[in-house]
């Protein structure tokens, strides 16, 4: 399979600090990267050269100043750089998966409800997405007794294990991860490192990133430069 | 989802005296989603909740509603009959004070009740029933069907009001600070029913908040508003992670992080 | 009598009045202003129903007046000798010899027919008054047929005391559109309204309001599916005529708790005991 599932097109995305006197910060210049279905891309490169500025803006978390973020979205290509926003978040919803490094609270929900949630409108009923949702909790060490819970008071490592499940449950065609097992132990490390590998043979296309070169070298196939930019002057 | 905005507003213009209100103001919502219209005080946020609501006519420019059967209607152009119709029935409006929309002299069932008979509900077993199985669904006890609200606490009264407000399966609803003014841990209860309810039903909400905090957990699509103008729209995430314009970078960066 | 016009009023005033009520006959159960006179006894009194007889009396009319039902009470007998005085028309106590009968809270048992007019006698013209303070709001609520909030009042009911509580002045729906309020009559005397072949003309003097029922309009109370309108009466037999079915009135007859269940309307027990 050589379509890729996700690619760019001399991306380029830049700050501008209006409260800093409009200083402007470019972040990523002309950046073309793609990844087709089964593939992990591991970005690389120095801290703050832009990997999560690039992983965000290619889940249009962050708004890409030019070029184009082409995702293979139901049959069609739909370029996320200039999409409206019912079209990004529909392609959120079927197609693009986020990890991010931290889980955002939800005041009052239970661990198992945040996860489960991804489920919803994806097919299972209720009753069989709480029951999946428990399964993989189970799987990432999160014990039954902590599913009723609402995560605020879990620790940093279990927090992210709620957001990896919550990620990784709903299968989407393409995942992108930011620092997947910053916070884990040595065990559910390996957990995670088996979930990547099982959606990867699944076919999901993946764009992480990671600074534990072990994990980085059993999951990645290919690594992608990301190189502090410097605009010509 | 349907591709045609249930509700649309182009060039909304209002000034109170010499003050201007809004500016010029676009925007549209489709069913489903949440729109949260955020700024500070004098931003016109409420000004344009009124106008899109009916409630407040503008000076110049349009407000849009498409009905279930797919005709589009004025807002502004239609009969005060109609408009009544809708607002009793396809519309509803959830005020930061409950107090304004809820009768504080009637019990909790009969303002659950009231929307139910005002389209003509004839039965009381019937409505009674729904009344209690609304109560559920916004937490309150449902032995306190027969009670007065001024019995009720605050967050009670909020969920009472949401309870009345939803009961007749509205399209579209209008809300305006639903959680100001409680205290944080009821607020979040609020929320969290807020954001599964909506999710649930499928309504389309246009909510207005001075939080961003709330319009990051609710809001699908944000708009920012200073002096009368919308000066930043989009993807709620977008907007608050990646500001572009200056006074939504200073909204933001004003946040209190807890 | 000398000094005054026929039945007091000068032409001006009834022709105001006539023309209020013909609006008011022609959008039944709508209330409709009218500019109410001084008259010759105080608001409270009746002012409202004698100004509506004053303006559709004539010549040829026969008038009977009652107040609760009965012709010989103080109040029914002075109205009916004031206007005796000032139109000089046939009066009667007979419901059935009457073309205009004015009354107060209660519509007669004998049933009323196509040549004959009821003028009731009425304090409070709105029915959303308890309800609902503001006046500007329950005109709203009447232009736009928004009237919830009485259903919600007999929901309240149920929910408090098992049943509808309203036993006189019980709210009626009027062809389908407008609420309104019957005056004081017993919730018995609701069912006779419906289909009425009579005229019937509603004059409020202190609120100042005049509305109308056209004979054979539909007049419905307000219930519910699962709680339905039932008239409320004593089970005893009236004491004098032996009548079930009559509204009555309890009497009581000393000071030991004696007392006798007897006919509010009197003419009707009359009729039942010359006839036995």
């Amino acid at each position: 399979m050589s379509v890729p599932l996700l690619r760019t097109e001399g991306l380029t995305k830049s700050f501008t600090l209006h409260l800093r006197g409009g200083l402007r910060l470019p972040v990523l210049g002309g950046i073309d990267l793609s990844v087709e279905a089964g593939q992990c891309i591991v970005l690389s490169g120095p801290s703050g050269a832009g990997k999560s500025t690039l992983l965000r803006t290619l889940y249009g978390n962050y708004r890409a100043d030019g070029g184009k973020i082409l995702v293979q979205h139901q049959g069609r290509i739909v370029d996320i750089a200039g999409a409206d926003p019912r079209t990004i978040l529909a392609v959120r919803h079927s197609t693009i998966g986020y990890v991010s490094q931290f889980l955002r609270v939800v005041p009052r929900v239970p661990a198992l409800d945040i996860v489960a949630e991804a489920l919803i409108g994806r097919g299972p009923s209720p009753g069989e997405a709480r029951e999946q949702a428990a399964s993989m909790l189970l799987s990432l060490n999160i014990p039954r007794r902590l599913h009723g819970i609402p995560p605020a008071t879990f620790s940093g490592g279990e927090q992210q294990r709620i957001n990896l499940a919550r990620g990784f449950i709903a299968g989407h065609p393409i995942l992108l991860l930011d620092e997947p097992t910053a916070s884990l132990d040595a065990d559910n490390r390996a957990v995670v490192v088996r979930m990547i590998q099982d959606a990867k043979a699944s076919g999901t296309a993946i764009v992480a990133i990671c600074h534990d070169v072990d994990v980085r070298d059993q999951i990645a196939d290919r690594l992608f430069e990301v190189a502090p930019y410097q605009e010509a002057a | 989802m349907n591709d045609d905005p249930i509700l649309a507003a182009r060039g909304l213009t209002l000034s109170f005296g010499v003050i201007p209100a809004l500016l010029n103001v676009d925007m549209e919502l489709y069913l489903g989603e949440i729109l949260a219209i955020v700024g500070e005080s004098g931003s016109g946020k409420t000004t344009l909740l009124n106008v899109l609501s009916g409630l407040l006519r503008p000076q110049s420019g349009t407000v849009t509603y498409r009905d279930p059967d797919g005709v589009t209607h004025d807002v502004h152009g239609m009969p005060a009959p109609m408009l009544r119709t809708l607002q009793r029935s396809d519309w509803g409006f959830v005020h930061q004070d409950p107090r304004r929309s809820l009768r504080m002299n009637v019990s909790a069932g009969g303002n659950v009740g009231e929307r139910l008979m005002a389209q003509g509900a004839r039965h009381y077993g019937d409505i009674r029933a729904q009344a209690l199985d609304w109560l559920e669904q916004v937490e309150i006890d449902a032995d306190r069907i027969d009670d007065l609200p001024r019995t009720f606490s605050g967050g009670m009264l909020q969920r009472l009001q949401i309870a009345r407000t939803l009961v007749t399966h509205p399209r579209l609803v209008f809300m305006d600070e639903p959680t100001g003014g409680l205290d944080v841990s009821v607020q979040a209860r609020l929320l969290d029913l807020i954001r599964s309810l909506v999710a649930r039903l499928g309504v389309a909400v246009v909510l207005v908040t001075h939080d961003i905090a709330v319009a990051r957990l609710l809001g699908h699509r944000i708009a920012v508003m200073q002096r009368g103008r919308i000066v930043e729209t989009g993807l709620t995430d977008q907007v608050l992670d990646d500001p572009r314009h200056p006074y939504t970078q200073l909204l933001v960066s004003s946040v209190l992080q807890a | 009598m000398k000094g005054y016009n026929f039945a007091y009023l000068d032409e001006q005033t009834k022709r105001m009045i006539r023309r209020a009520l013909l609006k008011a006959v022609a959008i039944p159960g709508h209330q409709v202003p009218f500019g109410s006179r001084e008259m010759p006894l105080p608001y409270g009194w009746g002012t409202g129903g004698i100004q509506v007889t004053a303006s559709v009396l004539g010549r040829n009319d026969t008038l009977k007046v009652i107040d609760q039902g009965a012709d010989d009470t103080t109040n029914a007998v002075s109205i009916r000798h004031f206007f005796a005085r000032t139109s000089g028309v046939r009066t009667t106590t007979h419901t059935a010899e009457a073309t205009v009968i004015q009354t107060r809270h209660r519509i007669p048992e004998e049933m009323l027919l196509e040549n004959q007019i009821i003028v009731y006698q009425v304090p409070q013209p709105e029915p959303l008054y308890r309800l609902e303070p503001s006046r500007v709001e329950t005109k709203r609520m009447h232009a736009l047929s928004d009237y919830g909030l009485m259903h919600v009042k007999l929901y309240e009911d149920i929910a408090r005391l098992g049943q509808i509580s309203i036993s006189y002045d019980y709210p009626v729906m009027v062809n389908d559109r407008y609420l309104m309020s019957p005056s004081p009559i017993p919730a018995f005397d609701n069912p006779k309204m419906n289909m009425m072949p009579a005229l019937q003309l509603f004059g409020a003097g202190r609120e100042k309001r005049i509305y109308a029922i056209p004979p054979w309009t539909d007049v419905r109370s307000l219930d519910f599916d699962d709680h339905p309108f039932r008239p409320i009466n004593a089970h005893q037999a009236c004491g004098l005529c032996g009548a079930i079915d009559s509204y009555k009135d309890e009497v009581i007859t000393d000071d030991r708790g004696g007392r006798m269940f007897v006919c509010s309307d009197t003419d009707h027990c009359e009729r039942r005991r010359g006839a036995a």
